[in-house]
């Protein structure tokens, strides 16, 4: 078997880390993402609909923090400002949890991350006791400089959120993880299993996904695709393939011949 | 007086705590946390913080995202 993953001297078995946006209600939430055997789970943080939503369930009821290691992030932030007080929100919601992951956006159109915003607010989540699993882009020298403020594992995007266009840049991310001395877990950008395979393939710690469980027609099957592909990709990475080579290699031996 | 709660203005009687305020929300048994004017309000303490006309509270909540 191969070794946990470790971040922030927090064990998991799996690789696989989900979001909980897009389901078609909380129960198919639920459903999803015991499928995929993901321990870490991510969530947003918004205002209550005080008058509205006092009898309807929480995700917390769904997802429940005993069972899973919950990830809650600033999605939809634009500032440090607002991504430090999201975090401390967070924490106060979830009796004093430090684990959380910062994203700061840049742009509505392509939600690529604002770099200046992200690694201010990076300084000051560590410095305030914060294990900050950091949303990044995939340029190797911003993602040294995140581990280098004290972030406990960088996520570089393969693809814009939401996007589902697969790894785009293998090269990067080699860069990235061969240079990281914290994990490297793909956060966004996954379609479908075959690319959460090849992240894991280039050597990735792990991948954090949402839409394409949540967007797939089945999500349920969807979601134990994805925790196969994270364990087969793995497996791949650590079993070291095969050199490519430009021609044939015969599988079946060529001698003995009696045609 | 009044107060801002998620940034709607409402009207609220005097002399209350947080704790009183949430309590008429029905809130009990929820997970949620409270900003009272952008500072966190610790759930140990609402009973010990009074409102004042013009505070801007914030109950928020987990929801899905990715």
């Amino acid at each position: 078997m191969s070794a946990p993953l470790v971040i922030a001297g927090h064990t998991f078995e799996s690789r696989l880390m989900v979001g909980t946006g897009k389901y078609k209600d909380l129960a198919q939430t639920q459903a999803a993402i015991s499928a995929s055997g993901a321990q870490i789970v991510t969530f947003a943080l918004r205002r209550m609909n005080i008058g509205q939503e006092e009898n309807q369930p929480n995700l917390l009821d769904f997802i429940s923090p005993q069972t899973y290691t919950l990830l809650p992030n600033t999605a939809g932030c634009y500032t440090a400002e607002d991504a430090v007080r999201t975090c401390q929100i967070a924490r106060e919601l979830l009796d004093g949890h430090n684990f959380v992951k910062l994203e700061i956006l840049g742009d509505t159109k392509t939600l690529f991350p604002n770099i200046v915003e992200t690694l201010k607010a990076a300084e000051r989540l560590v410095h305030d006791a914060f294990e900050v699993l950091v949303y990044t882009t995939d340029d190797p020298i911003t993602a040294k400089q995140l581990e280098e403020i004290g972030c406990c594992a960088i996520m570089p995007l393969a693809a814009p959120i939401g996007s589902g266009l697969g790894i785009q840049n293998r090269y990067s991310l080699r860069f990235i993880i061969e240079n990281a001395r914290v994990p490297v877990i793909v956060d966004a950008g996954v379609g479908t299993a075959s690319d959460a395979a090849i992240a894991m393939e280039l050597g990735c710690d792990g991948v954090l996904m949402n839409t394409a469980i949540a967007e797939a027609k089945d999500p349920i099957l969807m979601a134990r695709a994805m925790g196969l592909a994270i364990e087969a990709g793995r497996h791949a990475y650590l079993a070291g393939r095969m050199p490519k080579r430009p021609y044939a290699s015969a599988s079946s031996t060529t001698e003995g011949y009696f045609f | 007086m009044q107060i801002i709660l998620n940034g709607q203005a409402q009207p609220l009687d005097t002399g209350l705590s947080l704790q009183d305020f949430i309590l008429s929300l029905g809130l009990e048994n929820k997970r949620y946390a409270v900003e009272l004017n952008q500072s966190i309000v610790p759930r140990s303490r609402y009973l010990e913080t009074p409102l004042a006309d013009g505070d801007q509270i914030e109950i928020i909540h987990a929801v899905g995202g990715g």
